[in-house]
């Protein structure tokens, strides 16, 4: 029989470790094979892109949520909203550049809307699907929608501005969370 | 024996993603075991469908190609 070798003893004055700091707990949590889409940008190739991305990602499986910050939340504005914001800026930027999914432009080539318009005519006839039902395909897919609340409240948007079925506004903490969590992340 | 389809998507015609997604939604009606059909024009789904198999788990049963449409048989896992 051998002799098993008791563990050490730690010193009775040994300094108590201190407890794990506690992570703040966040109700959106991720798994690896999650996907993070921090849908930045409103221009109607990128929109595009972000929307065949989101239902592709369902469509395998996985969990995807799409942040909307900046002018990616712009697209997520109901279509039938004109004018968005409370004061004369925010008015004013939503006039030159009319928020809503059908009403993106071009980052190159739009000529007044002429480019969007070609763009519509050959996905139509390559049945390609639009953002706009590439999008509510996703929500029907459970694709999570997150609009930043920085942005909300820059852009002076309201949540009845919003198209039905967003989530609660949240902050890029949530997002790095999300990241560090093992979402694969894209930035749109 | 010939394979008992449960189900058919008819994709032809339709471009990137709706092929894989009508599939998705198609699949998640069905019960395991069942199969699907699928025929498809796209170009890329040959590769799409195998990497969707291999990703989401179903199994690829069958995989050809016949005058431009592809067809695809998935067991749902």
């Amino acid at each position: 029989m051998t002799a098993v070798a008791e563990p050490a003893m730690p010193a009775y004055d040994a300094p108590i470790a201190a407890p794990a700091p506690e992570v703040p707990a966040h109700e959106h949590e991720a798994k690896p094979h999650d996907i993070l889409i921090i849908c930045y940008s409103g221009e109607l190739e990128k929109t595009w892109a972000t929307m065949i991305l989101a239902t592709t990602g369902a469509a395998m499986g996985a969990k995807v949520r799409v942040f909307l910050t900046f002018w990616g939340l712009q697209t997520f504005v109901k279509d039938q909203k004109r004018i968005t914001g409370d004061n004369v800026m925010q008015k004013m930027m939503s006039a030159m550049q009319r928020p809503g999914v059908s009403h993106r432009k071009l980052s190159k080539m739009n000529f007044l809307g002429m480019g969007p318009w070609m763009m519509g005519k050959l996905a139509k006839q390559y049945k390609v699907a639009s953002p706009k039902e590439l999008l509510q395909l996703a929500q029907e897919m459970g694709v999570e929608f997150m609009p930043c609340q920085m942005t909300m409240d820059m852009f002076g948007l309201k949540p009845e501005d919003m198209i039905e079925g967003m989530g609660e506004p949240v902050g890029a903490a949530t997002v790095i969370a999300l990241m560090t969590e093992g979402s694969a992340p894209l930035f749109i | 024996m010939p394979l008992e389809i449960a189900q058919r998507v008819d994709a032809k015609g339709l471009s990137c993603p709706m092929p894989i997604v009508k599939t998705a939604q198609a699949v998640k009606l069905m019960v395991s075991g069942q199969l699907l059909e699928v025929l498809a024009t796209d170009a890329g789904s040959t590769k799409d469908f195998a990497a969707w198999c291999k990703t989401t788990g179903n199994e690829l049963v069958e995989s050809s190609v016949e005058g431009g449409v592809y067809r695809f048989v998935l067991r749902r896992k």
